[in-house]
Parts: C-alpha cells; structure tokens; sequence
C-alpha cells in the first residue's frame, strides 16, 4: 500500500489494520506526530487529512490511501516557517511541546477554513487538543495574531 | 536606561524552534537497531497475597526473549525496594495497590511482549483493602506492611513498645500557648476540608528505551526531572555502581513533580542486561492513570481564632495524606516549612500526617503537599472575613508576615514580598471594579511556597569564534534553558544567539540536583554565574597585556572585553578565544562555578477569580483569573507568565474536575475523557502581575518561579463560589453535581 504524506510517496509495510499514528512513528519513524492517549482525547496525534484535522490515533492507514497527508513535519515548506510556527514561538506558546505538532495543525486547519475568527471560535477549534503546560493563553494569542495579519 | 540588556526580556524559547517542527527528541522517539520491546504485568487487585508466581509459559513463547520478577532484581537482595524510592516496586509477596507491577517481558515484538504478559500465571489470595485514610490511622486496623513503624521506613524502631503502622511519617509543631491564643479570641471557626487525589495530566506517556554494553555499563534514554538521581536510584536497583549507568536527556512532555517517578526506565535497563539488546517500553495512557504516581488526596481539619479588629491569636491544624501503597514519598516533611507561613500567628499547633491506603502510591506534584493545605487555610481565611465583614485582601494584608519574622518551622523570614503583592492585587482589583451580574462573585486567595535549593555544577567554554557554549546537567521543565541563557549573554555581553547550552549526559554534565522544587533557575543560576565569573576573569588576563589596561578595569559588552576607562581600548571575545590556545595563552577558556547550600528565597502569589455559577446546570464558568507574584526578578517575564498561566488552568482542573474514580482501591477512569482536564474553553486568559522585590540571594534577587502559583488557586475558585451562590464547598472537585446539591440544601434551610 502506498500513502501521500507531505508531498511523498511511501510504500507502507504495516498492514491496512494498523493506525495511521503507529505507521507514522513506528514504520515511518515520522516521531514530530506525538502519542498522548490512543484513544482521541488529547489531540496530541492531530494530522491533516485532505486538509481537515483528525486524530490519526483513531484511524486506520487503509482509510486514508490516496489522500493527502500533512503531518508536523510537512508544515513548513522549503525551510520556511508556516505563520503559525513562527507565531508559537514568538507568542512563547510553545513550553514542553509535546501538545505543539498536534495544535499547529488543528489550527492551521481552522483558519483555513476561518481566517477572521473571534477568540471564542479559537477556543472552540482547539478544544479537543489537551495542553497541560501553558494554560492556553499564549496558544490562543499566536492563533489570533496569525488571524489578524 | 535599563539595568540588564538581555536578562529581563521576553526572548522566546531556544527549544521551540525544534518543538514546532516535530524534531525535538523525546523518550519515545528513540529507536535503535535490533531492538526489543518491554510490557509490565499488573496487579488486578489493590490488597493481595501472591500464592503463586508461574512464568513458564510466558518464557517458552517464541519471540520471548526475558522475563524477570523481583527475585530477578539485584537491588533487592542488599534492600528494601521501599528505599529505592521513584522506582517500579516489583511484587514480592504481596500487591499493595491495583497495577502494581508482578513481572516484565521483553520480546521481539509488542504484540509477542503483550500476549506474554497473558500468560504469566498469578495466584493472589485477596486481602480486605484499606482504602480510607482516617480508617487506616487507627490502631486496630492491620497495618499494611507488618514491619513499618511511624517515621522508621523500613527500619525496626529502637523502642520495643512501638508498633507497626499505616501511618508513615507524623510531625508536629508546637509554638505559644495555643489555649491562651483561642482564649483571646473574639470569634473561633472550625472546619473540615478534603481534597481528592489528583494527576499531573502531563501529555506524554512514560517510555524508556536502555541498552547494555559488552563492558556491561548500561545506557538509558527517558524523562527525567533529574539525570542524576535517576542514575543513582536505577544503579542501585540494578545492582552496578552508578557511574556504570548513563543517563541520556532527551526532551520532556511535561513533568510538574511527576517525572522524577521512573516507573520504566529501570525495568526496562534489567531487561537490556538480561537480553544483550536494546530494549524499548512505553507506557499507555491507562497504565499513567493506573500507574503513573498521583498527588495525595487529603483531610484537613483547621481552626483559627481572631480578634474583633482581625488579627489571628491561635491556628490549629491536622493535615492528612493519603499516601497510597507505598511510605516513600512523604508529604509531611513539606508541611512545617509551607503552611502559615504568610501570616504572623503567635501561638499555632500543627499535626500532620502521611497514611498508607490500598490505592495507587503517591509523588510530588507542584509544590507537594501545599495546594491542598491552602485549599483549608484560605478557604478558611475567606470565611473569617466574611464573619468579620472585612475586606479579604484587607485582612490579609493586616495579618501577614515580615522580614525576621519566625515561620512555624522555626525559620526566619527573609524578605519576601507579601504586603507588597497583596496591595499590588487590592489596587488592580480596585481599578478592575466590582463585579456585577447575577450569580457572579469573586474569590481571592494567597498562596506561599518555601521552595528548595539543590547542588549544581556549570562549566563554561569561550570558543574560538567568541560564542560560549554553557554546559549542564539538568533537564529543562520550565524552560530553564533559556532563561540560563539569557544569564550567560548578560555576563558576556553577547547576544542570545552567540550562546549555546549543552544539557550533557550524565557521563559528560557537571552534577545536578533534579528539576524540582522550584530551585533550577534559582539555584542552578549560580553556579552558571561563578561558572561565567571565573571565565571573564581568564579573558580579563588575556586581554589585559594585549590592551594594556589593568585586567580589573575590563567590561564585557558587545562581544568585546573593553576597558572601562575608553571604549575605544577593546578586543573582540573571538581573538582572545584564539590567541587562548596560542603561545601567550593560558591554553582553552574553560570556566567552572558550583554552588551548594543556598537558602530558598520563597515566593507568594496572590489569585482573584471572577466565576459565573449556573444555578439549573451548577456548572461554573471561569470569568476572569488574575494573579499577582512576587518573582523577585524576572529574568525571562513570557516564560514566567507562562508558569503562571499554566498553574492556574491545573488548579482549576484541580478545584472543578478532575479526580480518580475508584471502585475497591483500582482506579476506574483511565483515559483523558473520564478523567477530565481543562480544555482551552474551560478557562479564561489569566492576567498576570509580575511583582520584583528581589531576593537577597538569588542571582540579580530572583526567586522560585514554577510551584508558587498553583498553590493559591483552590480556594481562590472556592471563595468565588461562594461568593456567587451562598454555597461553601469544603470538598474537591466542586463539580455542578455538588454545587447543585449546595444550592439545594441552601433552599431548603
């Protein structure tokens, strides 16, 4: 079976069964994609599926053959920080990180499909992705500033 | 102009650049060749004999490569497991909680290690468990473990009249005539309050990965708060002398006290001596609830008397721990040096204790033992002011102690910053304005903590290109990196990015005392300046001949050692970094600075939260969060707002939620949906007030940052609820269910 993940091809050993997240980490060893639960509640495992944020803990590879896969690794392109990375770390939303590739992702997927958001809608969006550290403040200033500019 | 140049800024994380791009290396990233994976069998009962142990079938299923038992151990032939303390304590003759470890196996696959577990034959033969903390206290309950005596761990007792106990330690404190203090009295309150035991929620998982040598020195990868007492504790259970142990950092996800427990890397180590190869494990999320050591929960009785006019004569307390199933990590010892301390009480008695019980044993998390103190003590205060009609902040700042001033433990004050962040909250608060609203209301609340100072080494290189590389021996949990940083670019007058820091390996670091206790940056930053001073003073000598100025009257700034007479007399750090290996040179510009001993410099936090209660739902909704603490300087303020904002949203997880379910001892929500945190919706932005008296002995007056304020939040949320509906909860998590049963019994009476 082959996966599309960040742009490349990979020929996949790991059978149909197995999650995305442990080909991922295990078969791939693509580790910036953080396992934090393995049951959907934290959001550490976010990825992007055609775009759209997902918990690979809870999906199976051969569900997602053919379509696009961004991962934390993919997000930024040539050497160039995507906003939101930029912004994480300049807004210090980034303390032990290991809630951070899960983050960036669901909110790179929100303001794509809402650039203008309210703080409330930022709140919202990230709400299914667990940070332990931060109290979430400086998190959502990135995201807003990212929105403004 | 401003003091410092780089110390006092906002400079983001050095670290960050590699957490968002998922490149940073935690445990369970690592991966080496041929390597093997380890799974853990548990206990399924809290309290229980162990007939009988059969591995056997486990053993001869194909790809089994080891499995071990305590009576594989060789650390538990010279002691008690109880003395190897943050470790996995391998069943002997009995379970003392539900998932205790029985034995461990290491195959070629997890799928092989998981199926082997299934097969490891266990015999218990099940014991009542004793699962309350005021039931084990008393004498006719039998005691858990038959040979531990009060304050004797796992040492029989001189006197032959003592008995065994469940309660591990007890301590008492005892100062003025606490009769005469409550005689003087005008009005005495007395009350109750529980907390329940509570997780760190770190989001990463435990995981080890370890490998042996042929010379037989044994390396292991995982989180730790501390390299070196991990390396120690793991030598001992191992049965090497630690130097034939090696402690590789690597990044953490998260810690607050609970990462200096090491419930893998040790198993995980005899595993790779056992097999010869490289052994990985890492535990699910369930295994860190089931397993992954808690906070005590507690039941804290308390009574304070006060005059009319609000000052207190007389406090008395008895505090109790639920230690768990294991006596090792007490939470007593924090007790006299962290309660009441923030208020001059003449005549006080303290009792405080830490018992044993049948449920999952118990460690440090952000400032052990003092959160659930001050859940009593300042729900308490909150309820004086109220019976006195005085302003809460007012009657704080009345009673509150000062420099010289003797803290129950026996310790003089040093200056600290009570009245001066207090006042600093009253005139925010008085800018802010009243709340107004229905079923609104507002709670403030203090919180102190003593904090810890540890032992640290530093060493500095100047290099050849004038950059300086800092090299140390302690993991970053709070961010310390940088802020350490920003200490050495300030002493060099270089910029952050001609600083690189090196947080070595425990065969390469100067030794550290672990990240805990709030004292890495407090303690660790002076060893880093001597380390810095001894370097200056070997470019001083350097440059001095070459500018022909006394070495004394050389600055550094700018990347250049400059006589301090004419800026124009300078020479850039690069060529003294050159010329140090030349012919005129001393040879490489190594600096070394060490520190040990230092007092704590303890720090206050002050909280007012605005909360708006539903009363059909009970459901509290977070307004606005404000805390005012004293940091004495802040070297880093976003790092420390950071801290702050952090602490708050586990306090209100703390206060609001979270919680273990048990059923007979074996906890029964296990995963993050059950065992509810806050979410980003579940909290406001928290304003934060970053007040500098500085400290007399931190570096440039610093102080402890990172345990301060937690302590303050549970019964800041509480006196907010009550201010908001009437309802006093003296018991966490103060959920709509209880809330609504408050609201219910309040109609009624």
């Amino acid at each position: 079976m082959k996966l599309k993940i960040n742009g490349r091809e990979y020929e996949i050993v790991s059978g149909p069964g197995t999650t995305l997240l442990d080909v991922l980490r295990y078969e791939l060893r693509l580790t910036g994609t953080k396992e934090g639960c393995g049951t959907g509640s934290c959001g550490s495992c976010t990825v992007l599926v055609d775009g759209k944020a997902i918990n690979s803990c809870l999906v199976i590879v051969g569900e997602v053959e053919g379509k696009e896969i961004t991962t934390i690794e993919g997000l930024s392109r040539q050497g160039k920080l995507h906003p939101l990375q930029q912004a994480f770390i300049n807004e210090g939303a980034v303390q032990c990180g290991f809630c951070t590739p899960g983050i960036l992702l669901t909110a790179k997927a929100f303001l794509d499909s809402n650039s203008h958001p309210t703080e409330s809608q930022i709140r919202q969006a990230i709400a299914g992705n667990l940070c332990r550290c931060t109290g979430y403040d400086k998190i959502v200033r990135a995201i807003m500033s990212v929105a403004d500019s | 102009m401003a003091k410092y140049s780089v110390v006092g800024k906002r400079i983001p994380r050095i670290d960050a650049l590699s957490k968002v791009t998922g490149t940073a290396i935690y445990s369970g990233d690592v991966t080496l060749p041929d390597m093997l994976y380890g799974k853990v069998c548990r206990s399924p009962h809290a309290h229980a004999i162990i007939r009988r142990l059969d591995v056997t079938k486990a053993r001869s299923l194909e790809g089994v490569m080891a499995v071990i038992t305590a009576s594989d151990v060789p650390g538990y032939k010279n002691r008690s497991p109880l003395l190897l303390v943050e470790m996995p304590h391998l069943a002997q003759e009995k379970v003392v909680y539900a998932a205790q470890p029985v034995a461990v196996v290491a195959a070629t696959s997890i799928e092989i290690a998981e199926k082997a577990v299934g097969l490891i034959e266990v015999e218990y033969e099940e014991l009542p468990p004793v699962l309350d903390v005021l039931e084990s206290m008393k004498p006719e309950t039998p005691p858990i473990y038959p040979d531990l005596y009060t304050n004797f761990i796992a040492r029989p007792p001189t006197d032959k009249d003592s008995k065994p106990s469940n309660i591990a330690y007890h301590i008492s404190v005892n100062r003025g005539d606490l009769e005469a203090g409550f005689r003087e009295a005008d009005l005495i309150i007395e009350n109750t309050f529980r907390t329940q035991p509570i997780h760190h929620g770190y989001l990463e998982p435990f995981a080890a990965v370890a490998k042996a040598d042929v010379n037989g020195k044994v390396t292991i990868w995982t989180q730790t708060q501390g390299v070196f007492t991990a390396r120690q504790m793991i030598a001992e259970f191992l049965g090497l002398p630690p130097t034939q142990v090696k402690l590789v950092p690597v990044e953490i996800g998260g810690a607050f006290g609970g990462k200096s427990y090491l419930p893998l890397a040790p198993l995980c180590a005899l595993l790779a001596m056992k097999t010869g190869r490289p052994v990985r494990m890492e535990m699910s999320r369930d295994e860190v609830l089931r397993d992954g050591r808690p906070a005590p929960g507690s039941v804290t009785t308390i009574k304070i008397g006060v005059t009319k006019k609000g000052y207190i004569t007389a406090a008395s307390a008895t505090f109790i721990y639920d230690a768990g199933g294991f006596p090792e990590m007490s939470h007593t010892m924090f007790v006299r040096g962290n309660t009441f301390s923030q208020y001059k009480i003449p005549n006080i008695k303290i009792e405080a204790f830490d018992v044993l019980t049948n449920t999952v044993p118990v460690t440090y998390y952000r400032a052990p033992s003092t959160p659930q103190s001050h859940f009593a003590i300042e729900s308490q205060m909150d309820l004086i002011s109220r019976a006195l009609g005085m302003d809460p902040l007012q009657f704080r700042i009345q009673n509150s102690t000062a420099e010289g001033d003797t803290t129950p433990s026996g310790e003089i004050l040093p200056k600290v910053g009570f009245k001066e962040t207090l006042e600093r909250m009253a005139e925010y608060l008085r800018q802010k304005g009243s709340l107004q609203g229905e079923n609104r209301g507002r709670g403030v609340a203090c919180g102190f903590w003593h904090g810890a100072a540890g032992s640290f080494g530093a060493y500095v290189n100047v290099n050849i290109d004038g950059t300086v590389t800092l090299v140390i021996g302690v993991t970053d949990v709070s961010g310390s990196r940088t802020s350490i940083a920003q200490i050495v670019a300030e002493e060099f007058g270089i910029p952050m990015e001609a600083v690189s820091i090196v947080v070595g390996d425990t065969d390469t670091a100067p030794w550290s005392s672990p990240s805990v206790g709030s004292q890495t940056i407090y303690s660790l930053s002076h060893a880093v300046y001597r380390a810095c001073q001894d370097a200056k003073d070997q470019l001083r000598r350097l440059a001095s001949p070459r500018l022909g100025v006394p070495a004394s009257e050389i600055e550094f700034a700018n990347g250049q050692a400059i006589f301090k007479g004419d800026t124009q007399k300078s020479i850039p750090l690069a060529a003294l970094g050159r010329s140090s290996l030349g012919f005129r040179g001393e040879g490489p510009i190594v600096g070394r600075g060490s520190i040990a001993g230092l007092p704590p410099a303890p720090s206050v936090a002050v909280h007012a939260v605005d909360v708006e209660v539903d009363k059909e739902t009970g459901k509290v909704k977070v307004l606005s969060y404000a805390v005012a603490q004293d940091v004495g300087l802040a070297i880093n303020p976003m790092s420390i707002e950071g801290q702050i904002q952090g602490a708050v949203t586990q306090g209100i997880g703390w206060a609001l939620m979270e919680g273990y379910v048990f059923d007979r001892g074996k906890v029964q929500n296990t995963t993050f949906l059950d065992y509810r945190m806050p979410t980003a919706t579940d909290v406001p932005m928290i304003d934060t007030m970053l007040v500098e008296v500085g400290s007399t002995t931190g570096i440039y007056g610093l102080r402890h940052v990172g345990e301060p304020p937690m302590v303050g939040t549970l019964a800041a949320v509480a006196n907010a609820i009550h201010s908001a509906t009437g309802v006093r909860l003296k018991t966490l998590p103060m959920t709509p269910e209880a809330i609504l049963k408050g609201i219910k019994k309040q109609g009624k009476s």
